[in-house]
């Protein structure tokens, strides 16, 4: 046990050196969410009317993009495994006498801490535009655990994805037509009663609608863009999000793991 | 105890191994059966698509066959894998390190991935970057290496424990002779402090040069093992070759029947002689002695042993296919290839 955590530390470790000796990685994967702060608080921003006085879109839009980008956690976990899968290092790995579980580990550990920068960026570019949690620090701090976790999770979906494809590039496209349209059809940018009804529900079921609203309550704010229905995931989008990072994990973690001890380089 | 006449233990034992890929459409195995004795070098030698990479990816665990049976170092590769992992060394087809990282952090973290400390991971890929002369690319990234630098540091990497038993898919191709030579080098010190090899090739010359044994391959199945002196003796023996002025080829033919016992073939355009010789060195004293009673001074006078590229000529009916040197840095040149 100690051995395979000191195994997949080791895996871990060696993803944030290709971050030191290739930092432009880390640039573009930070540049990207900031972007996205600056472009839907300048261009949607105007428009967009949260419908409570004193709240302005900003407010609603942060937890919004925070899920989304660790959402996209999974695209870098897919991209990784592939292209270490097609270099044959999975092979090399798999030749070694580490835990089995060890390199799907470590991967995930790797893209979760990434977050961590990610995430502490586009706060302080929140708060230069305009973010102000009004929660107080330990919920603040909650809210971006729950985040952490929330892309941990779905890491291990990327797992799965980067094990199965037959390369990288297959590996990106897969994971921005399942995740895309996810972030999308949430309450993360838009009030969900826009749309129409059928994709209201989906909207209120979303992970990414539960988590984007229990974000919002750790942050301050009360979840005004889901509250098309009283379903029970909208009145209580901590409990379901938890309930969800669970179902994933448990799923995706015995799925990717068996994965990977199958898998042959290809 | 009772005292045995075997007194060889065999390191690898694959037995029957049958693989086949696409669900049964591909058979890259097909009933391969080898061994490899403790402490010697096996080479197995093969055209494109025999099975080598199978092989090998079968016998350090990458790979579960259909069918078969193996052992390495004792241990069931089936069943116990993990102890199998603990006692071989992998160098595949292609150089698998990380080429983000630099040769240094490689050798590291496969340090460190072998349960080394911290101090003594250092310690080790230090020496391994002195012995294979990579100390002053240590800090590079992998992405600037050579071909043959990436190929070294690959094969550095598998031998971060000493492993007893070592696993190489064809450990020079793609390399320059000076590459390839020095490869060569490095090989011939691991065997030298015993460690068991199994290694695939392309390269008669190499199977010639490295290997004790020599499994030849084709199709998935071994068609033919000895050592290379077995192998060639298998195709023919050797040939006793003269060559001379056209004016004495008559009376050359006449000493090379006596000598060989046989008719001799003789080619008039290059002007040589030949048949074949059971005798050895003592056909071919036989015949200079006799050509000089005669007078003759022949341009050129040999035994020659054939080739194991007359090997494997005789054996498969195809020649040995060489491989381009960009495969072995993108695999994917490689994937194109296999699908057509
Ligand atoms: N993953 C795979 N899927 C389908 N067919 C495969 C796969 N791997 C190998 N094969 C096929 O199995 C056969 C044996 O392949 P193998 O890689 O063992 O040959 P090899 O002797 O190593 O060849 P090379 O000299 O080209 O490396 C070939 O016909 C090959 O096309
Ligand atoms: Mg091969």
């Amino acid at each position: 046990m100690m051995t395979s955590i000191s195994d997949s530390l080791v895996i871990t470790k060696r993803q944030l050196l290709q971050l030191i000796r290739i930092p432009e990685v880390l640039i573009f994967s930070t540049i990207q969410p900031v972007m996205f702060v600056l472009l839907f608080r300048y261009v949607f921003g105007g428009s967009i009317s949260t419908g409570i006085p004193g709240v302005d879109y900003v407010q609603l839009l942060m937890p919004g993009i925070f899920v989304q980008t660790v959402a996209f956690t999974l695209a870098g976990t897919a991209v990784g495994l592939a292209e270490d899968m097609q270099k044959g290092l999975i092979d090399r790995f798999r030749s070694l006498p580490i835990s089995r579980s060890a390199v799907v580990f470590g991967r995930t550990l790797g893209d979760g801490a990434l977050n961590i920068v990610v995430l502490t960026v586009m706060g302080l570019a929140g708060y230069l535009v305009g973010w102000r949690p009004s929660s107080g620090f330990l919920n603040v701090l909650l809210g971006f655990g729950f985040l952490l976790l929330f892309g941990f999770s779905m890491a291990w979906v990327g797992v799965l994805i980067g094990l199965s494809v037959r390369s990288a590039r297959v590996a990106n496209a897969a994971v921005f037509i399942a995740v895309f349209p996810l972030t999308f059809l949430s309450n993360a940018f838009a009030p969900t009663t826009g749309m129409p009804k059928a994709l209201q529900y989906f909207a209120e079921w979303n992970p990414v609608s539960t988590m984007v609203a229990g974000c919002r309550e750790l942050f301050g704010l009360q979840n005004i863009f889901g509250v098309t229905a009283n379903s029970w995931p909208s009145q209580n989008p901590l409990q379901m999000s938890l309930i969800y990072m669970v179902i994933i994990m448990a799923i995706f973690i015995p799925l990717s793991v068996r994965k990977y001890i199958n898998t042959a380089s290809k | 105890m009772k005292f045995t006449t075997m007194s060889t233990v065999k390191s690898v034992i694959a037995e029957n191994l049958v693989k086949t890929y696409d669900k049964g459409k591909v058979t890259a195995l097909n009933g391969l059966s080898l061994d490899v004795e403790e402490g010697t070098v096996l080479g197995v030698l093969g055209p494109n698509g025999a099975g080598k990479t199978t092989t090998v990816r079968i016998l350090a665990t990458l790979l579960t066959p259909d069918s078969g049976h193996a052992t390495v170092a004792g241990i069931d590769v089936i069943k116990d894998p993990d102890k199998v992992r603990e006692v071989i060394g992998l160098s595949g087809q292609y150089a698998a390190v990380d080429e983000t990282l630099t040769g240094w952090d490689n050798l590291v973290m496969f340090s460190r991935l072998y349960h080394l400390s911290p101090s003594a991971a250092k310690k080790r890929a230090e020496e391994l970057l002195e012995q294979f002369s990579l100390t002053e690319a240590a800090r590079r990234p992998i992405r600037t290496y050579s071909g043959g630098m990436r190929r070294r540091l690959d094969l550095a990497a598998s031998l971060i424990v000493r492993p007893k038993i070592l696993f190489l898919d064809e450990p020079t191709t793609g390399l320059d002779p000076r590459g390839r030579q020095e490869m060569w080098g490095v090989i011939d010190g691991l065997v030298k402090d015993g460690t068991t090899l199994l290694l695939t090739t392309q390269y008669l010359e190499e199977a010639d040069q490295l290997a004790d044994d020599i499994a030849v391959i084709d199709h998935g199945t071994v068609i033919a093992r000895g050592t290379s002196d077995q192998l060639k003796r298998q195709v023919g023996g050797e040939r006793l070759e003269i060559i001379a002025e056209s004016q004495d080829l008559q009376k050359v033919t006449e000493i090379v029947e006596k000598v060989s016992g046989g008719k001799a073939a003789v080619d008039q355009g290059s002007r040589q002689v030949s048949a074949p010789v059971t005798t050895g060195s003592k056909a071919l004293i036989e015949a200079a002695r006799s050509l000089d009673d005669a007078g003759i001074h022949p341009l050129d006078i040999g035994l020659k042993r054939p080739s194991l590229d007359d090997v494997f000529i005789a054996l498969t009916g195809h020649v040995a296919e060489e491989k381009k040197e960009e495969e072995i840095v993108d695999p994917r040149a490689r994937r194109k290839k296999k699908k057509k």
